[in-house]
């Protein structure tokens, strides 16, 4: 184990050497460090990032020509479900749960976040969480009544088996995960900010951080909700959604996107908060407008607690619901509208450096643009009453969500991989990537409007011959092949990276904030001295940082030793799930037992030994 | 900008014990009404106004948020302002003001 | 206990002059808000609309309850007195307090208990209409979290006893102490909306 590997100093306390690691492992499943678990969490959610786009491949392949009878309608069903809960819950998010724990940190000149168990617990959680989620497709069958599971498709009555129970508790346990994450860097961006940096000197991406964190901690208990109900109902006969007892399986609906409208922002925000790094540093110009930025989050985060019924517009709200939603929802443009305008206003005039970051972001600020325009199309209820349902709305969430929220984090990616690995990835293949991406990913997209306008409905496994669908549907499909292609030649960018990649240097972009006046990749510790800043863009002040951060006369920090009780803790909720799916008292009951007593060893363990 | 910890005011024990004879002539006041017929009528806007006065008094008093940081106030009265919002719009949604309701 | 006098030099600085670990303990109450929200919405949203009996007006008895409220009313009382005990190392005090609380916990539990079984024994259970499933639901899930805080509570108490709880751990109770409080925060709405406007 680490601890006992490392050295000790005359005061008796574990000392480890700058910039070095003890491998194995061990020192993996124990760390705490937050670069070490941000970076678990980015190749996890990698990992889970391809699994849903196989499952994609596999919707687009048979939708690929009418009235295919390559994939039966129940396997369908299990793929279009966890597509959108994989790319939700196991991808998307905890990729930007890999950027909030390396860079935040980092950015606010903090040493670690505020709780590091905590946050190892968070990682762990995801992991055992999310391959019980994906065990469905041996034990019965994947979930399968998409990634809303609307009531009462859902009941024991329509969903026999164990695929909801699956699906009901691998939700709860990524709910856990993501509360945890975000009670952590709320305090984290509270509390451990470097001297002199206020609220409103704080780098985008870390604004951003903070304002999804509470979208989560706020969203997350409506969802929680709603799967108790489900899960009283399937398990222990309860009425909540048995509409023949006076259940209302519209109370489900309005639980789930009470989360669900919230959740797509905590998809967004993030990306948007990276868009806001990237575009400054490659126009060697700060932000315009930064204070708008930051309040056009806060806005949007707020008023996205107040459309979530635009996912209901067919449901018979009542013309006062279907009136004031649209409002809302029409309303929650301004916003973004600001934040797209300010970047423009950021790129102007200043001295573009054409990198594969900027290239991502500016595709990204013209796909979200897209993507917003059908959005507000949505907005009116009335109009909402054909797309509905339609192909219209999958070209709407895909524009958003890949391109917007996945050409970002590539950006994020093609950004900060040389502060994370210490290597540079290649331009060349860099450019190449983005534009197969661009191009494949309109190609697979923008006919799915057409589709959507002309009537093909949604989450269904084929459609009939004549219908005039076939060419929208092929060229959808040639797209998304050629779309995962450029997938692989992004993998590729990485690994040859890896190997041969040129070194990064501490700040090869040249950019203004902290992260990058420390070594790539960072020492142990991140800062030898702690930083101190007077303005928002700190590296690019005159005369710079006014210490060195990196003095090697300075006394080493003294770091959190590592833990395993984070591990045994999330093993142990996994337990309980895992007994409560098969439906057996004891093993519920040995997962309990192993979720007390690793409760009392964390919180008998001292931080720092 | 280190050490502004808001120690300095303090309740003390008689404040304490004050907030609890009041919680419970409070709570003793609330049952009372509960069995008086002629308030009826404004039953529900008197009970939610009482354990509202409550509900200050236990948050203010007993977990010290009247003495504390704006920080701690923020993050409480935030997320509860949202809660409220969106338990008001949804019995709104499902008719329990009368009139509106069309989602069930 | 663990973190406070062993915490590094590094990890002191903070922003506000807050500790972490009550800012953690805020922002978690505020998540619990929306989490007692949705069961209160649910519970609303369904009042009246149960098919069969038995209905609450039946069932709740206002004069019980009354006594199991006013017991947690008086635990959170005896909480803050067990904080100020300890905030000035009076041990005994401080032992006298949590264990009150605990015990007053523990009462305020077996109200519940005895109520619940009371229901059922009346024909109330969990699924037989809306009102039972949505009832025990939401008081089930108060009645955890306050079960939970009985143990945290008897744990402090234990540690005190063999005298691993000081003054240098008066945040820890402070911290059980915003936890507690808000439980019973959370039980002053459930008493109004369940019992008084039923």
């Amino acid at each position: 184990m680490s601890v006992t590997e490392a050295s000790h100093d005359t005061a008796g306390m574990t000392a480890v050497h700058e910039g070095t690691y003890s491998g194995g492992l061990w020192s993996w499943v124990t760390t705490v460090d937050h670069k070490r678990i941000g970076i678990m969490y980015a190749v996890f959610a990698f990992f889970f990032f391809l699994v849903g786009g196989l499952e994609a491949l596999l919707i687009r392949i048979q939708l690929g020509s009418p009235e295919s009878t390559l994939i039966d309608p129940d396997l369908y069903n299990q793929l279009f479900t966890m597509h959108g809960t994989t790319m939700v819950f196991l991808a998307v998010m905890p990729l930007s749960a890999a950027f909030f724990n390396f860079m935040v940190p980092l950015q606010i000149g903090a040493r670690d976040v505020a709780f590091p168990r905590l946050n190892a617990f968070s990682l762990w959680v995801f992991v055992f969480g999310a391959f019980f989620l994906n065990s469905s497709f041996l034990f019965g069958g994947a979930p399968d009544a998409g990634w809303f599971g609307y009531a009462n498709l859902t009941s024991t009555q329509y969903s026999p088996g164990v695929r909801i129970d699956f699906w009901v508790l691998g939700l709860q346990i990524l709910g856990v995960s993501s509360i945890a994450a975000a009670l952590n860097f709320i305090v984290t961006i509270i509390n451990l900010r470097a001297p002199g940096m206020s609220l409103m000197r704080m780098p985008l991406f870390t604004w951003m951080t903070f304002v999804t964190s509470f979208l989560l901690i706020l969203a997350f208990p409506a969802i929680t909700v709603g799967l108790v109900l489900l899960m009283f109902d399937r398990t222990f006969g309860t009425a909540f959604f048995n509409p023949a007892a006076g259940g209302d399986v519209l109370l489900w609906q309005h639980l789930f996107w009470i989360f669900g409208h919230p959740e797509v922002y905590i998809l967004l925000l993030p990306g948007l908060g990276i868009i806001s790094e990237v575009i400054p540093t490659f126009s060697r110009k700060p932000l315009f407008g930064y204070p708008f930025v930051v309040y056009s989050g806060i806005l949007i985060a707020f008023l996205g607690f107040g459309v979530w019924a635009h996912h209901m517009f067919a449901v018979g709200l009542g013309p006062i619901g279907n009136t004031v939603f649209s409002a809302t929802t029409m309303l929650i443009a301004i916003p973004t509208g600001v934040k797209i305008f300010n970047w423009i206003a950021t790129m102007w005039g200043g001295s573009l450096r054409l990198k594969t970051p900027l290239y991502f972001a500016v595709g990204f600020i013209a796909m979200f643009i897209i993507g917003g325009l059908s959005g507000v199309m949505h907005s009116s209820a009335a109009a909402d009453l054909q797309q509905t349902d339609s192909y219209f709305v999958v070209a709407h969430i895909h524009y958003v969500l890949f391109g917007g929220v996945i050409f970002a984090l590539f950006s994020g990616i093609y950004y900060w991989f040389p502060k994370i690995t210490g290597k540079m990835l290649s331009e060349r293949i860099g450019k190449a990537h983005f534009w197969l991406m661009l191009i494949a990913f309109n190609l697979t997209f923008f006919p799915q409007h057409y589709l959507g306008m002309h009537g093909m409905p949604r989450r269904t496994f084929t459609y009939q011959e004549g219908l005039g669908f076939e060419a929208m549907n092929l060229m959808s499909t040639i797209g998304s092949l050629v779309l995962g292609f450029s997938i692989l030649i992004f993998l590729w960018n990485v690994l040859h990276s890896l190997r041969k990649g040129e070194s990064a240097g501490p700040d090869p972009w040249g950019g203004a904030t902290l992260e990058w006046a420390i070594a790539s990749p960072p020492p142990h510790y991140n800062f030898r001295v702690e930083p101190a800043v007077h303005s928002r863009d700190p590296l690019w002040s005159e005369g710079g940082l006014d210490v060195d951060v990196n003095d090697p006369a300075a006394p080493e920090p003294h770091m959190p030793s590592p833990s395993l009780w984070p591990c045994i803790l999330a093993f142990g909720l996994v337990v309980v799930a895992i007994g409560a799916v098969a439906k057996t008292l004891p093993v519920v009951l040995a997962g309990a037992g192993v979720v007390v007593v690793a409760i009392y060893g964390w919180a008998f363990q001292p931080l720092e030994r | 900008m280190e050490n502004s910890v808001t120690e300095h005011d303090h309740a003390s024990v008689k404040t304490y014990l004050v907030v609890a004879a009041v919680l419970g002539i409070i709570t003793a006041v609330e049952v009372a009404i509960f069995y008086i017929d002629a308030l009826r009528p404004v039953l529900v806007p008197l009970l939610l106004t009482l354990s509202a006065a409550k509900f200050t008094l236990v948050v203010s008093f007993f977990m010290h948020l009247k003495y504390d940081s704006k920080i701690f106030r923020g993050l409480f009265v935030g997320p509860l302002a949202v809660a409220v919002l969106i338990i008001l719009a949804m019995l709104a949604l499902f008719g329990v003001f009368g009139g509106g309701g069309g989602a069930a | 206990m663990s973190e406070t006098a062993a915490a590094s030099a590094e990890m002191h600085h903070t922003s506000t002059g807050l500790p972490n670990r009550k800012l953690l303990m805020w922002a978690f109450i505020g998540s619990e808000c929306m989490l007692f929200g949705s069961l209160i919405i649910t519970y609303l949203v369904y009042r009246g609309r149960s098919i069969v009996g038995p209905y609450p007006e039946e069932l709740l008895n206002i004069p019980f309850i009354t006594v199991t409220t006013f017991v947690l009313l008086m635990s959170s009382l005896t909480m803050v007195l067990a904080l100020a005990a300890v905030q000035r190392n009076d041990m005994r005090q401080g032992k006298l307090w949590l264990l009150m609380t605990a015990l007053l916990g523990l009462v305020f539990l077996s109200g519940q208990v005895y109520e619940f079984s009371h229901f059922v024994h009346e024909g109330l259970g969990l699924t037989t209409n809306l009102f039972g499933a949505s009832f025990f639901l939401l008081t089930g899930t108060h009645g955890a979290h306050v079960f939970v805080g009985v143990i945290w509570l008897t744990t402090l108490f234990v540690l005190a006893v063999r005298g691993k709880l000081t003054s240098a751990n008066a945040e820890t109770v402070e911290i059980t102490g915003l936890y507690w409080h808000f439980v019973d925060v959370v039980w002053i709405v459930l008493f109004t909306i369940i019992y008084l406007l039923v």
